[in-house]
């Protein structure tokens, strides 16, 4: 599950979002070399909020991308930025390559026409149109026939398993059907780059586990590069592949799930993530070493297996596994040792918290 | 009266507040008028001599301006007057029966069969009592002014939406326009559009347009972010994001808007009626007011009063879906059926006209033409229990108002009641008041014992013998110290104004009504609003009426007053009390029904009494609700100014009166913009008052 094979579809490099009275006056230097913590402490000294400072990642094609943070951490701001709906003060955001900050006004609208699908925390349905005209909205936009537009939401709807419910209106659903509209909705267009602002943050915790499953059989489907949002860290660990997370604005780390718990970038992530369990969160592939040539095992396990999930097999006795990828890397094996290590680790934690 | 002068000492053993200071410093100011009142009586009486006639000097640049601008309002004139015509005779040529199918098929969509069965209900009494020419006549400038605010609203809206740097002029402007009464800008409009149902129809729909701002306004904001962002990330242009996502989901307040905008207009037709009659409901009741004839004046306000419903509850339907979800009648209305029967109504009409193209179809005599023995009838009714309604009038007269008036200072004498007080009795007043303001500040802090000490100097002085000099620092030093300097300002500003006009006596005259109206309608509103706050039954009773209350045009309350009281100051006081009445009811009801559960349990659990959990947790709570229920109750009182004129005031209302008789543009402007001072004026004060008290408890 390495995504470094894989071609870039965002990047996102030294965006800022600053508020305040006059935020273009601190980046108007071309060339200066920005220190991004002494000029976050200046704005803040000058009465100015810097609400996103100096974000920068890529984002692979097909990726599961998640931003987690806090309330008032930045992450729905930053989010906005990658869209446009808020406009970044400095930085550059690319998409395929291109600069979306440079783009008119009309491209991109046609960007977010085609390339673009969002989903919102608050459903964001039109209360006075059905649920499929609600889906359909994005394409009658777009001036498509009537009759291709709603064959294509009626797709739509039987994607997110809301057949029989099309002439509903939004405040004749519950809220996890109307999140179903919404992503029905956001996936009308087809688009390649797939915003998700904390989807499921506004239901219950039950329809909430339904829903992530619900969003991960989709992916399967569909393999959309997606940017999720969440405060919810333990949604942020079983959705990822890879995550970053906030804090003040700022991105404190980015990496793997299992490179964040191992080796978390400071004291904050660390105390964050101390009680995401170990064996959970880090998988087959996270941990097994390069086979170099060497014979392998006969028992294998694919590498997005998490370590919990090998328990009852190493009880059993088995040493070692082949640990099978998807394609791109070596074969690798994983030993009972390594597992035994990250349990250990897992201990020690344990006592020290 | 020495007794503010008197609490200064007390006051410092605590160590005195420092806003305290300048009431203090006003305490002896006071004292010093009041000493030397009879030497300068120009302290009270401001002098004729000072006054500047700036009304003339309006009405000499007026003129000019009329003269210059008028040919094309003249021409603006003509061309409204050919719709106008046009919905006239329109209206006159269809038959009633078709208007009662189309009446009846959209009362059925708006709100189902209930209202329906009122609406023939109502047009077959207007057609019965003879009213249905009259009633059309109105209702077509209804239908011409309705459109014409809607779209002028409309856009103003999306204006102060999308350019808020523009909304504060805007506010400024919508707030005159609300304040300002309607009286007061019938004479300019006189002037520029010439005699004729014409000025009705501007006047109305420069009355009617600011709801529809204000709805716009808010409707455009109150889009969620959520709402504006997916249609945005949709990839809307700017013009579809405007129709097809913000527009649709701000309709509902929209809809809000058209219901008031009509409301507005309804209202501001019939008192457009003043400048003179077309054939119109207004005028009906008017002259037969006028008449003295008060069965026929009875029949055309309950016209009025039934349209006002009708149309009231026929717009709102279409703005707000029943909580139970549309009845089955209105879900068989579909929009084709609807389409239908106002097709077939059409239908009927053209039939009809085509068999009998002159016919009126009307009664031949409506019950109008048969009121001469209702009217002796009601006559003698007044004229038999002349010592029952005499006697009422007279006892508030002598003890309510003419204190109020003149103070305990002027009505203790033999002229008024008889006698005179001796000085002991004085001595016993101050020692009152002072006894009651020492315990106000023990117990509830320094303003509220300045408050008593102001309330016991009017009392005693009354509002008319009230030096001027001390009226206005003391409402300006109130103004600075709740809402800021600059509301201070604006209260001098204001005051400054109607001084120098030599409109002060009416002044005084006009807050000294409006004042016992409000306390009055505080007194008895809120004990009503108490009631239905605690009985269901009560509540459930108080709703109709209150519904009625509030959707009548302000005209419809001078009936029964003048009726029963004759013309004078006691009429005007209960037609304004009627007027001003619901919103104390309402928001009483409101915030004692919504004080927060938590707070009322925890308070019982104590052991509170009902009475205690009232009086200390749930009133409190709810002050801020309450606050607001005062504001619009201000703002009713002062709006029904103008119209109680017509029974005999001697306020600003009766300026603005007197000056659309006179044509006197300028005085009447003026008098007119010192009612909208003292409803603006009213209105931040408590506004900030509830914001401070919010930020506060915060």
């Amino acid at each position: 599950m390495t995504a470094a094979s894989r071609p870039i579809k965002l990047a996102c490099r030294n965006v800022w979002k600053v508020y305040g009275r006059r935020p273009s006056y601190y980046f108007d230097s071309r060339g200066y070399v920005i220190d991004p913590d002494a000029l976050a402490e200046r704005l803040r000294a000058e009465a100015h909020l810097p609400a996103v400072v100096d974000a920068s990642f890529e984002v692979a094609t097909g990726e599961i991308f998640v931003i987690m943070g806090l309330s008032g951490s930045g992450k729905s701001t930053l989010v906005r930025c990658l869209s446009r709906l808020v406009e970044p003060s400095a930085g550059e955001i690319l998409l395929d390559g291109r600069n979306l900050l440079t783009a008119s006004g009309k491209e991109l609208i046609e960007l977010r026409r085609h390339a673009m699908g969002m989903v919102f925390q608050n459903f964001g349905l039109l209360p006075h149109l059905s649920v499929l005209d609600n889906v359909a909205f994005p394409l009658k936009i777009q001036g498509k026939p009537a009759k291709e537009r709603e064959a294509r939401a009626r797709e739509m709807i039987a994607l997110v398993g809301l057949e029989g419910r099309e002439a509903s209106f939004p405040h004749q659903l519950s809220g996890g059907q109307q999140q179903r509209v919404g992503i029905a909705r956001s996936l009308a267009v087809g688009p390649e780059l797939w915003f998700l602002d904390e989807p499921f943050s506004a239901l219950d915790p039950l329809i909430r586990k339904q829903m992530q499953d619900e969003f991960l059989r989709l992916q399967r489907m569909l393999k959309k590069t997606i940017i999720f949002i969440t405060h919810d860290i333990a949604e942020a660990f079983r959705l990822a592949d890879r995550l970053a997370i906030m804090r003040g604005g700022k991105i404190v780390q980015i990496g793997r799930p299992a490179d964040i718990v191992l080796n978390p970038a400071d004291d904050y992530v660390a105390q964050f993530t101390e009680d995401m369990p170990l064996l959970r969160v880090i998988t087959a592939g996270d941990i097994a070493t390069p086979a170099n040539g060497a014979a392998l095992p006969e028992r294998s396990v694919a590498a997005d297996t998490s370590l919990e999930a090998l328990i009852p097999q190493l009880a059993s006795g088995v040493g070692a596994f082949a640990v099978t990828g998807d394609g791109d890397n070596p074969p690798a094996v994983l030993s009972a040792g390594a597992v035994l290590a990250v349990l250990e680790r897992e201990q020690a934690r344990r006592k020290s918290s | 009266m020495t007794a503010p002068a008197a609490i200064a000492p007390s006051a410092q053993r605590f160590a005195i507040a420092p806003a305290l200071v300048p009431w203090c410093a006003l305490a002896v100011l006071t004292a010093l008028c009041l000493l030397l009142k009879t030497e300068l009586p120009w302290l009270v009486n401001f002098p004729k001599e000072w006054t500047l006639p700036l009304a003339s000097y309006i009405n000499a640049v007026a003129d000019v301006v009329v003269a210059v601008i008028q040919p094309g309002f003249r021409a603006l004139s003509a061309l409204l007057d050919a719709p106008m015509r046009g919905a006239r005779l329109a209206l006159a040529w269809l038959p009633w029966p078709a208007v009662m199918l189309a009446v009846a098929a959209l009362a059925l969509k708006s709100s189902g069969e209930r209202l329906a069965i009122f609406a023939l209900a109502t047009l077959a009494y207007i057609l019965l009592a003879g009213y249905w020419p009259q009633s059309m006549n109105t209702l077509a400038l209804v239908l011409l002014a309705v459109p014409i605010s809607i779209v002028l609203g409309f856009l103003l809206g999306v204006l102060g939406y999308a350019r808020p740097r523009w909304r504060p002029v805007l506010n400024g402007a919508l707030d005159l326009m609300q304040t300002v009464p309607a009286f007061a800008y019938l004479i300019p409009l006189l002037l520029l559009f010439g005699f004729g149902p014409v000025v009705g129809l501007i006047a109305s729909a420069i009355y009617a347009t600011p709801p529809m701002v204000r709805n716009t306004m808010l409707g455009l904001e109150r889009v969620p972010a959520a709402i504006s962002e997916a249609g945005l990330m949709s990839g809307c242009t700017r013009r579809q994001q405007f129709w097809q996502v913000e527009v649709p989901t701000a309709l509902p307040q929209l809809l809000v808007g058209f219901n008031q905008t009509t409301m507005a207009a309804l209202s501001m037709v019939i008192v457009a009626a003043i400048i003179g009659g077309f054939e119109d409901i207004g005028w009906e009741v008017l002259s037969s007011m006028r008449k003295a004839e008060f069965g026929q004046s009875i029949l055309s306000g309950l016209v009025i009063a039934l349209l006002a419903i009708l149309i009231d509850r026929l717009t709102i339907g279409f703005a707000k879906a029943p909580k139970t979800g549309p009845t089955r009648a209105m879900r068989w209305m579909t929009p084709r059926r609807l389409a239908l029967s106002l097709a077939i109504a059409l239908a009927l009409a053209v039939v009809i006209r085509l068999a009998a193209p002159d016919a009126t179809l009307l009664p031949e005599t409506g019950l109008r033409m048969q009121m001469g023995a209702v009217n002796q009838w009601l006559l003698g009714l007044v004229r038999d229990y002349a010592w029952f309604f005499n006697g009422v009038r007279n006892a508030v007269l002598y003890c309510l108002l003419l204190p109020m008036r003149v103070g305990i200072s002027g009505s203790a004498t033999p002229a008024m009641w008889g006698f005179s007080l001796p000085p002991s009795a004085l001595a016993v007043y101050v020692v009152l008041v002072l006894a009651l303001a020492v315990l106000a500040a023990r117990r509830l802090g320094w303003r509220a014992a300045v408050a008593v000490l102001a309330a016991g100097l009017v009392l005693y002085t009354g509002f008319l013998d009230l030096p001027w000099p001390v009226f206005i620092l003391a409402v300006a030093l109130l103004a600075g110290q709740v809402g800021g300097p600059r509301l201070g300002l604006f209260a001098v500003a204001g005051f400054g104004l109607i001084l120098v006009n030599g409109l002060w006596p009416q002044l005084v005259q006009s807050l000294y009504l409006c004042t016992l109206a409000v306390l009055l309608c505080l007194l008895v509103g809120g004990a009503l609003g108490v009631w239905a706050a605690h009985s269901e039954r009560v509540s459930r009773l108080l709703k109709p009426i209150c519904d009625a209350l509030q959707t009548m045009p302000q005209f419809v309350f001078l009936i029964p007053a003048l009726m029963f009281f004759k013309v004078g100051e006691f009429t005007a006081l209960i037609a304004i009390t009627l007027y001003a009445i619901v919103p104390p009811i309402r928001y009483v009801e409101h915030g004692l029904r919504h004080v927060r559960a938590d707070v009322v349990e925890a308070v019982e659990q104590m052991g509170a009494t009902p009475l205690q959990t009232l009086l200390q947790a749930k009133l409190p709570l709810a002050l801020p609700v309450v606050m607001l229920g005062l504001n619009q109750t201000i703002m009713a009182a002062l709006s029904m100014l103008a119209i109680a004129a017509l029974v005999g005031t001697r306020d600003l209302g009766q300026a603005v009166y007197v000056a659309l008789g006179k044509a006197d543009a300028g005085m009447g402007l003026i008098a007119g913009l010192s009612i909208a001072f003292l409803a603006i004026l009213a209105d931040r004060l408590i506004q900030a008052a509830v914001a401070r008290s919010a930020a506060a408890s915060r």
